[in-house]
């Protein structure tokens, strides 16, 4: 039971403290493409340390709510984050969410900053908010539908048993657990604005998705949702490696060697992914603002697919 | 329908002025002159003020021939040729708002580089007037269901020059955009009035920091006519030289800028090493990287030293190696070409109006280039094409980029083998007065100066027009149907200056 716990602190410690680093790390890396130097790999820690012991500068017509959302989506980011199974799988907390709670709870920091972009009423938040709500009502019903595939096949959806699931022989060769890997990576490209949908490193302010709803913000309220936004793309990252790849996991009743293992093999797992998200990163122009439907309609079609497949046919 | 030859016999010529005739006009015929630009006959060059007459620059494209009409006004006021040629509507503000001379029939009566901050009215004007409470600027307007505005600028999230743009939108569509500049006046007119060559020279080529070369090629060509001077023609080999250098560097720039608009660094990055390599090159040649006051009135300030043209020759290689594989990336990465084909697209018929010059004019079928059609030395004995399009979109303003670096190669290839020993420069004659103009190709366009001497040799008045003058407006026009999102992409293929144009 302690050494359950004590797992379970390491697991979101450990979350919170990587996150920085993968961001860190995919900057790194996409710099090196691009034949440049690059920041340090831990130049995303000491921007938030910056952020922290800068004053937090608020727009005179900010509402209360403006400055609570910030804490508000850290929170339930972290929480979110912290029910994926990383390095063990069957902790605490698995249990006591499933994999629709880790996406309602994304679904409500989504729409808290939509709120705050708009809380300013300035014309670049809006646009924002406005932009991330079209994305918001493709991403998540494709989101749903993936579920729905998993949850069909592993007859759960709670994250730890369908990883278990995936270890086991029963799996098979499965044409919709490949249209759901593709719809989930595309509905995580979107939902972390990344290139082709967003890009997070642009000056652009009429470009923007979720830049232009942070706009605002600063100090302390910009270093808290930056950290979720790295937190969220590590948890797409490990809800990815969770599902699709949950090989070196440590799995209930292992021991400390299965844990560390269980470590190495996540951020193997993680550098992997980081890489390739630089490499496709660097491949892509940034589409349309309205070929983003186009996008997520596609990964909302692959989704419901994979869920339809398997009640067409017991075995694909 | 008389030609811009026969019409100019109709005006008093002025005898000073070099190259190109200049007459003073009464009424009637500054109407005339302006109804053939109205009508398409001629293109209008400029048109700027000095305290108590307007100029205008004429171009008859056909002809290649060029002129420059003044009409005095001890009145105060002239007749606008805004009215019936919307090019002049915002130069017409700009003289309104510097010399205080009243285009009658402009409608448009706000004021354009004022922004009621300069703590007099019409500065420039024979008796300024002081400053009343500032007015506000009302945006032109749109109405309809669920139209909004979007103000952008002119503090931008990105460190780029400063111009507010006004969006009216329904959702991301736009229905108007409009432009307000101004914010990056520095009274290059009244600096450069009365100072000496020098340091008129100086300020000419910090109108604009990339085409600083091109203004002082233009600032320089303009008095060396004003004064009938020959210039060595080693100086005009090395001028030439370092404006296809600087055009180089420019569209590498901006080939690789607008590709990272849309969020792909792979082409910005590698144009930004060709970029670094030209201006190092520069560097390691003129010692100066923008080659800023290289060119002065006379010949040039920095002789290419023996060898030193071997870093020119380096970059020719390295460019000519690079350069074919990244304009196979461009035109290969199917998400680029769906964002620059078909966006921001300007009509041709619009560009041939406002005589917009530069890689627009050429990308929308205006096929002019200064180099060609108003040949000056050394083009006239060098071989390359001018590039032209009629796409109008901004993958034709790209493309044209492309051919333009291509030609820049060769050009700057032809101009070190045929470059002539001698000397540089000759000193200019003291206390001689003259009126001279050059119309010069800059990275972005034609760059025209227009230069008065006093007999004592100091700049009477002076006047450089931006060929953003021509380019921004077209600009409000080729992004209306486009999404807000695609503006920057639009303004980045464009990259109009804000400086040159706020003067």
């Amino acid at each position: 039971m302690i050494f359950d716990l004590a797992i379970q602190n390491a697991q979101m410690l450990l979350v919170l403290a990587l996150a920085p680093l993968l961001t860190g790390f995919i900057r790194k890396v996409k710099a090196r493409l691009l034949r440049r130097q690059g920041p340090p790999l831990l130049q995303p820690y000491r921007d938030l340390l910056r952020l922290l012991r800068k004053e937090a500068v608020l727009a005179e017509n900010a509402s209360w709510l403006f400055r609570v959302i910030p804490y508000l989506i850290f929170a339930a980011t972290w929480v979110a984050a912290s029910l994926v199974p990383t390095f063990a799988a069957g902790l605490m907390f698995n249990w006591s969410a499933d994999l629709i709670a880790v996406i309602a709870l994304l679904g409500s920091a989504r729409f808290f900053l939509a709120l705050a972009g708009m809380d300013a009423g300035t014309s670049f938040g809006g646009i924002g908010s406005s932009r991330e709500m079209m994305i918001a009502t493709l991403a998540e019903p494709a989101t749903i539908m993936i579920v729905f595939t998993l949850a069909l096949l592993a007859g759960s959806t709670q994250l730890s048993v369908v990883a278990g699931f995936m270890l086991s022989p029963a799996v098979g060769l499965r044409v919709s657990l490949g249209l759901a890997l593709v719809a989930l990576v595309m509905v995580a490209i979107a939902e972390n604005a990344r290139i082709p949908i967003d890009n997070p490193a642009t000056h652009l302010e009429l470009t923007m998705v979720h830049e232009a709803m942070l706009l605002e913000y600063s100090g302390r309220h910009l270093a808290v949702i930056e950290l979720a936004a790295s937190l969220k793309l590590l948890l797409y990252m490990s809800l990815i490696a969770c599902v699709f790849i949950p090989w070196g996991q440590a799995q209930p009743g292992g021991g400390a060697s299965a844990q560390m293992i269980g470590v190495a093999a996540y951020i193997a797992k993680l550098a992997a992914g980081g890489v390739l998200l630089a490499l496709f990163e660097t491949a892509v122009a940034k589409m349309r603002v309205f070929r983003v439907s186009d996008f997520l309609g596609a990964a909302l079609m692959l989704g419901l697919l994979g869920t339809l497949l398997l009640f067409v046919s017991r075995s694909l | 329908m008389p030609a811009l030859a026969e019409m100019i016999a109709r005006g008093r010529l002025i005898e000073a002025h070099r190259p190109c005739p200049r007459i003073a006009v009464e009424e009637d015929l500054w109407r005339a002159f302006a109804s053939m630009l109205a009508e398409g006959r001629a293109t209008l060059l400029g048109l700027w003020g000095e305290a108590g007459a307007v100029h205008m620059g004429l171009l008859d494209e056909a002809e290649s021939a060029a002129c420059i009409v003044t009409r005095p006004c001890p009145e105060g006021h002239f007749p606008s040729v805004g009215r019936a040629h919307p090019p002049a509507i915002r130069l017409e503000r700009t003289i309104r708002d510097l010399f205080g001379l009243e285009p009658r029939g402009l409608p448009d009566p706000r004021p354009w580089l004022d922004h009621g901050r300069w703590g007099l009215r019409h500065p420039l004007a024979i008796h300024p007037a002081p400053v009343s409470a500032p007015e506000p600027y009302p945006f032109l307007t749109s109405e309809g269901e669920g139209l909004h505005q979007i103000p952008v600028g002119p503090v931008h999230a990105g460190v780029i020059e400063p111009g507010h743009f006004r969006f009216t939108a329904n959702g991301e569509a736009i229905v108007r955009l409009e432009e307000r500049l101004g914010y990056a006046h520095k009274g290059v007119d009244s600096l450069t009035t009365g100072a000496p060559i020098e340091r008129a020279a100086r300020l000419a080529g910090r109108m604009s920091g990339d085409s600083t070369v091109a203004y002082a090629l233009a600032f320089a060509r303009a008095v060396e006519a004003a004064l009938a001077i020959e210039i060595p023609p080693r100086a005009i080999w090395l001028r030439a030289l370092m404006a296809e250098l600087e055009r180089l560097a420019n569209h590498f720039g901006d080939i690789g800028a607008i590709c990272n608009d849309v969020a792909f660094a792979l082409m910005h990055a590698h144009c930004g090493v060709l970029r670094e390599r030209v201006l190092r090159a520069a560097a390691a040649s003129f010692g100066h990287r923008l080659m800023m006051d290289c060119i002065v009135p006379g010949g040039v300030g920095v002789d290419l030293a023996e060898g030193a043209a071997a870093p020119v020759r380096e970059l020719l290689d390295v460019a000519r190696g690079a350069f074919p594989a990244l304009i196979e990336l461009y035109d290969n990465t199917a998400s680029l070409q769906d964002r620059t084909v078909g966006a921001g697209v300007l009509s041709m018929a619009l560009a041939r109006q406002y005589g917009c010059g530069g890689f627009i004019g050429r990308a929308s079928g205006r096929n002019f280039d200064a180099r060609r059609n108003l040949p000056y030395p050394p083009y006239d004995a060098l071989a390359f094409e001018v590039p032209a399009l009629s796409d109008g979109d901004v993958n034709a303003r790209v493309w044209i980029r492309i051919r333009e670096v291509e030609q820049s190669l060769s050009l700057v290839e032809q101009i070190l083998d045929a470059m002539p020993e001698g000397p540089i420069s000759v000193p200019l004659p003291a206390n001689k007065s003259g009126e001279g103009m050059a119309l010069v190709e800059g990275f972005r366009g034609d760059v025209l100066a227009s230069v008065r001497l006093d007999a004592a040799g100091r700049v009477a008045c002076s006047r450089l027009r931006d060929p953003s003058w021509f380019q921004w407006p077209l600009l409000e026009a080729a992004i209306e149907g486009n999404i807000v999102a695609d503006f920057p992409l639009c303004n980045k293929s464009f990259n109009c200056s804000y400086s040159g144009h706020d003067l």
